[in-house]
C-alpha cells in the first residue's frame, strides 16, 4: 500500500484501533485533516480550544484505560495544549498528542507558527519525537503508542512538520505491530525475593495498613486488590487518585488519606508499623510532613517506577514491578501461609479504628437555610445511586465530591490530582461521555474552575453530549478563600468571583438546558429532573454556602496525627 | 560525595537536552558533561559528574535511567575505574618564563602543541586533579585562557557497558 503522510497518520490511527481524535485544525495540520476527511473509521472530535482537546482525549482515556489521541496545529496550537498534556503526565495518563510542525526546511527561521513544540513540551511528556523523515512516521507513531500505554502510562507527543505529511509523496505503508526498544523495556514482573520478603512482614504485622494509589487503577488491578483486602484483613485507605479501586462504601475501606483525608485513615498512617503502598507516590498532600510520616513502620512500595520508590520516603522493602502481577505473587504466598484475616492483632486494631471512626469526621451542619455543598454532593449520590462518571474541576467541590460520592468501581471518578487543573472537568466529561454514550456522566465544579473551559458547551451541543453539569456555585474560589481565611486572617485577596454570568443564560444560548436552585428543599427535585433529561446536556446552578470549608483538614507542615476536624470540632 | 556516571544513549537529535533538561528541571547538579557517539554512530556514551547525598545520586540515576533514550547506565564511581580529561590552556611565553614553562610541561607529561613568540598552547591529559595541579604550578599571571573537557570514564577489568 502506497500512502502519504498524511494518510500514514490516519491509517496508523486506524491500525492502532483509535475511536476518537479530539482536535482543533490549522495550517500545519491541514495534510491531516483532509486525510480525515476522507475515511470514517476514526472520527474526530471538534474541541474550541486546544486545551479541551487535551483534557477530552485524557478523560477518555481514564474512563477506558485505552490511550487518548488528540491533534492540534503548529505554534498556538500545540501550546493551548500544554495545559492538558502537564495534566495527563502528572496523573500518569496514556496519550498521544499530534501537533503539526512547520515544514522542515524552515524549522528554526521563526517561520510563521512555529514554536519548538519538542522543547516546551519535554518536561512534561514521558516522551516524544519530531518526525523528520516520511519514511520514520509509521514507527515512531507506533513507538509513540507503545510508550504512552506501557510501564508507567504518559504522554507522548509527536510532532510532524506539514512536509512529511504532504499528499503528493507516497511511500510504501507498513505499520509495525511489535516494537523493541532497546532503550525502553519496562518491567513485567516484581522481584521474588522481595515480595517474599514483604509478604512475611505482612504476616507479622499488627497494625497494618494498605495506602493504594492511582497505579492500581492505572495497572487495571481493582479484583486484585480486592482479593489482597480480604485475604489480609486489612485496612484499605487510598489516594485522591486511586479512589474507587476498592469499594469505598466497604468496611474495610476507611476512607481517603492525606489533607482532605479521613481521620481514622491518617490516624491509622501514623500508628501503622507495616504500611504497604501500591501504585502510589507519597505525594505531599499525602504525607504531611515528611519528618512525621509513619514513624512507626516498616514500608513496602510496590511500583512499576523504580524513580517512584524512596523519592520522599525511604521505602524499606521495594517492589518494583506492575501492580497486577505483584498482587497475583502476593496473595499466592498469602495463601500457601494460610493467612488468617481474623487474627487476634488485627481484630484488636480494627477496634482501635473503629474508635476512630466514631468521630464521624466527615459530618456537617445539615440543618440550614443555604444549601451546604457536601448534601448537594450527597444528594447527587443518592438519587444517581453511586452509579455516575463524575468528572470534577479543581477546588472544594473536588473536595467535597471525593468525600461524599463514594465509588465502588475504578475508573468513574475523573479528576486532575497532580497537576490540579481548573478548567479539566467539563472537556474531560466529553471524552467519557463519548467513550460510554449510555452512561450516566456529570461533571462537578465550581464558578470559577467552569470558566477556565466553558467554550466546550458548544461541542457539547455539537454532538449532542447529554452531560449533566452541577455547579456548586459559592461566588469565591473557595480553596483558595478557605487558605485565606485560615493563614491570611480572612484577606480575601482576588479570590471573590466577581461579575460572574447569568449560567442559565448562558447554558441555553449554547443550545442547553439551565436551571438555577437556591433552597435546600429544591435540590433533590432539580438533580432529578435533570437526569431525567436523558439526552439533554443540563447545567444546574446550585448556590451553596459561601463560608463552609473542607474538614478534616492537615494543614502544611503537620503529620497526619495532627488533624484539624473543623473550627468548632477540636480534638483532645 | 562526587559520583561519575556513565550513561549509554541513543543517538538521537535531542537526547542531551533530554539530560540537561532534566538536571536544571530537578535541580540536580552537573559538574561536568561529555558525550559522542561511540564506535555504534547509533548510540552515543555521556560522562557526568554530578555531586550529591546518597538519595540524591540514587534519584538521579533512577531519572536518567528513566529517560526513553537512556540504554544502560553505570556508576563508575562505585568500583575501580578511569578518568581522564583533556585541557589545553593557552599561556603567556615570553622569554624569561619559556624554559620555567617547558619544565613544567616535562614534568607533567604535557605537550607543547602551538608556539608563537609570546605564548604556548599547552596540552595536558589525566584525571581531574592532575590538571588542576598543573594550573596551580603555572606561575601567577602567566595564563590566557583554559578549556577542558571534563572527565570521560571507564572501568576497570574486562566488563563493558554495553547491551
Ligand atoms: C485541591 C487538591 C487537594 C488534594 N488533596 C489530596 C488529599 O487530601 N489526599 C490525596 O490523596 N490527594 C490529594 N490531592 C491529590 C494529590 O495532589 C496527588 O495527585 C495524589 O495524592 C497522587 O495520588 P497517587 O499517589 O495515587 O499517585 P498517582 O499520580 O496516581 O501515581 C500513580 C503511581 O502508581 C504508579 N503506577 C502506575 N501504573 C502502575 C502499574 N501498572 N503498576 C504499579 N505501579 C503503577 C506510578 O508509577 C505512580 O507512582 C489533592 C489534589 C488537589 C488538586
Ligand atoms: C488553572 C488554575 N489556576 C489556578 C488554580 C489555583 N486554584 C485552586 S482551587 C481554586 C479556586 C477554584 O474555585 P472554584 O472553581 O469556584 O471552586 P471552589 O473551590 O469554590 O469549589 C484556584 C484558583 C488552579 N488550581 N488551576
Ligand atoms: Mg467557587
Amino acid at each position: 500500500m502506497e500512502l502519504s503522510g498524511a494518510e500514514i497518520v490516519v491509517q496508523a490511527l486506524i491500525d492502532e484501533g483509535v475511536e476518537y481524535v479530539f482536535g482543533y485544525p490549522g495550517g500545519a495540520v491541514l495534510h491531516i485533516y483532509d486525510a480525515l476527511f476522507q475515511q470514517d473509521r476514526v472520527k474526530h472530535i471538534l474541541v474550541r480550544h486546544e486545551q479541551g482537546a487535551s483534557h477530552a482525549a485524557d478523560g477518555y482515556a481514564r474512563a477506558t484505560g485505552r490511550c487518548g489521541v488528540c491533534l492540534v496545529t503548529s505554534g498556538p496550537g500545540a501550546t493551548n495544549a500544554v495545559t492538558g498534556i502537564a495534566t495527563a503526565y502528572m496523573d500518569s495518563i496514556p496519550m498521544v498528542i499530534l501537533s503539526g510542525q512547520v515544514p522542515t526546511p524552515v524549522i528554526g527561521s521563526d517561520a510563521f507558527q512555529e514554536v519548538d513544540t519538542v522543547g516546551i513540551t519535554r518536561p512534561c511528556v514521558k516522551h516524544n519525537f519530531l518526525v523528520q523523515d516520511v519514511r520514520d512516521l509509521a514507527e515512531t507513531l507506533r513507538k509513540a503508542f507503545f510508550i504512552a500505554t506501557s510501564g508507567r502510562p504518559g504522554p507522548v507527543l509527536v510532532d510532524i512538520p506539514k512536509d512529511t505529511t504532504d499528499p503528493n509523496v507516497k511511500i510504501p505503508y507498513r505499520y509495525p505491530r511489535e516494537i523493541a526498544m532497546r532503550s525502553y523495556r519496562p518491567v513485567s514482573k516484581g522481584h521474588p525475593g522481595q515480595i517474599r520478603q514483604a509478604v512475611e512482614a505482612m504476616l507479622a504485622a499488627r497494625r497494618p495498613v494498605l495506602y493504594t494509589g492511582g497505579g492500581v487503577i492505572l495497572g487495571e488491578a481493582s479484583p486484585l486488590l480486592r482479593q489482597l483486602v480480604r485475604a489480609t484483613g486489612f485496612p484499605i485507605t487510598s489516594t485522591l487518585m486511586g479512589l474507587g479501586a476498592y469499594p469505598m462504601t466497604d468496611r474495610q475501606f476507611i476512607g481517603m488519606l492525606g489533607m482532605h483525608g479521613t481521620y481514622e485513615a491518617n490516624m491509622a498512617m501514623h500508628e501503622t508499623d507495616c504500611l504497604v503502598a501500591i501504585g502510589a507516590r507519597f505525594d505531599d498532600r499525602v504525607t504531611g510532613k515528611i519528618e512525621h510520616f509513619c514513624p512507626h513502620a516498616t514500608i513496602i512500595h510496590v511500583d512499576v517506577d523504580p524513580s517512584s520508590i524512596s523519592k520522599n520516603v525511604r521505602v524499606d522493602i521495594p517492589i518494583v514491578g506492575p501492580v497486577a502481577s505483584v498482587l497475583e505473587d502476593m496473595l499466592r504466598l498469602l495463601a500457601e501461609a494460610r493467612c488468617d484475616p481474623e487474627r487476634a492483632a488485627i481484630v484488636e486494631w480494627w477496634a482501635r479504628i473503629e474508635q476512630w471512626r466514631e468521630i464521624n469526621c466527615l459530618s456537617y451542619d445539615r440543618a440550614n437555610d443555604k444549601i451546604k455543598p457536601q448534601l448537594a454532593v450527597e444528594t447527587l449520590y443518592r438519587i444517581t445511586d453511586g452509579a455516575l462518571y463524575l468528572t470534577s474541576d479543581v477546588g472544594q467541590h473536588q473536595m467535597f465530591a471525593a468525600q461524599f460520592y463514594p465509588f465502588d468501581q475504578p475508573r468513574r471518578w475523573i479528576n486532575s490530582g497532580g497537576l490540579g487543573t481548573m478548567g479539566f472537568g467539563l472537556p474531560a466529561a466529553m471524552g467519557v461521555q463519548l467513550a460510554f454514550p449510555e452512561a450516566q456522566v456529570a461533571c462537578i465544579s465550581g464558578e470559577a474552575s467552569i470558566l477556565m473551559c466553558i467554550q466546550e458547551l458548544a461541542t457539547c451541543k455539537q454532538y449532542e453530549l447529554p452531560i449533566k453539569i452541577l455547579l456548586l456555585n459559592n461566588g469565591y474560589m473557595g480553596m483558595v478563600r478557605q487558605w485565606q481565611e485560615l493563614f491570611y486572617e480572612s484577606r480575601y485577596s482576588h479570590s471573590y468571583v466577581d461579575a460572574l454570568p447569568d449560567f442559565v443564560q448562558l447554558t441555553e444560548s449554547f443550545g442547553h438546558v439551565g436551571m438555577r436552585v437556591e433552597k435546600p428543599d429544591e435540590l433533590e427535585g432539580a438533580l432529578r429532573e435533570a437526569f431525567a433529561l436523558k439526552d439533554r446536556c443540563v447545567f444546574l446552578d446550585v448556590v451553596v454556602d459561601p463560608t463552609e470549608n473542607v474538614y478534616p483538614m492537615i494543614v502544611a507542615g503537620k503529620g497526619h496525627h495532627e488533624m484539624h476536624l473543623s473550627p468548632e470540632r477540636e480534638l483532645a | 560525595m562526587r559520583h561519575i556516571i556513565s550513561v549509554l544513549l541513543e543517538n538521537e537529535a535531542g537526547a542531551l537536552s533530554r539530560v540537561a533538561g532534566l538536571f536544571s528541571a530537578r535541580g540536580y547538579n552537573i559538574e561536568s558533561l561529555t558525550v559522542a557517539p561511540t564506535d555504534d554512530p547509533t548510540q552515543s556514551r555521556m560522562t557526568l559528574v554530578t555531586v550529591g547525598n546518597d538519595d540524591v545520586v540514587e534519584q538521579i540515576k533512577k531519572q536518567l535511567n528513566k529517560l526513553i533514550d537512556t540504554i544502560k547506565l553505570l556508576d563508575l564511581s562505585e568500583g575501580p575505574h578511569i578518568e581522564r580529561e583533556l585541557m589545553m590552556v593557552k599561556v603567556r611565553a615570553e622569554r624569561a618564563d619559556r624554559e620555567e614553562l617547558k619544565r613544567l610541561v616535562d614534568i607533567f607529561r604535557a605537550k607543547i602543541i602551538d608556539v608563537t613568540d609570546t605564548s604556548f598552547v599547552v596540552e595536558l591529559t589525566g584525571d581531574s586533579e592532575k590538571l588542576d595541579a598543573f594550573i596551580d604550578a603555572v606561575p601567577k599571571g602567566l595564563i590566557i585562557e583554559v578549556v577542558r573537557t571534563g572527565p570521560s570514564g571507564i572501568s576497570r577489568g574486562p566488563q563493558g557497558l554495553m547491551l
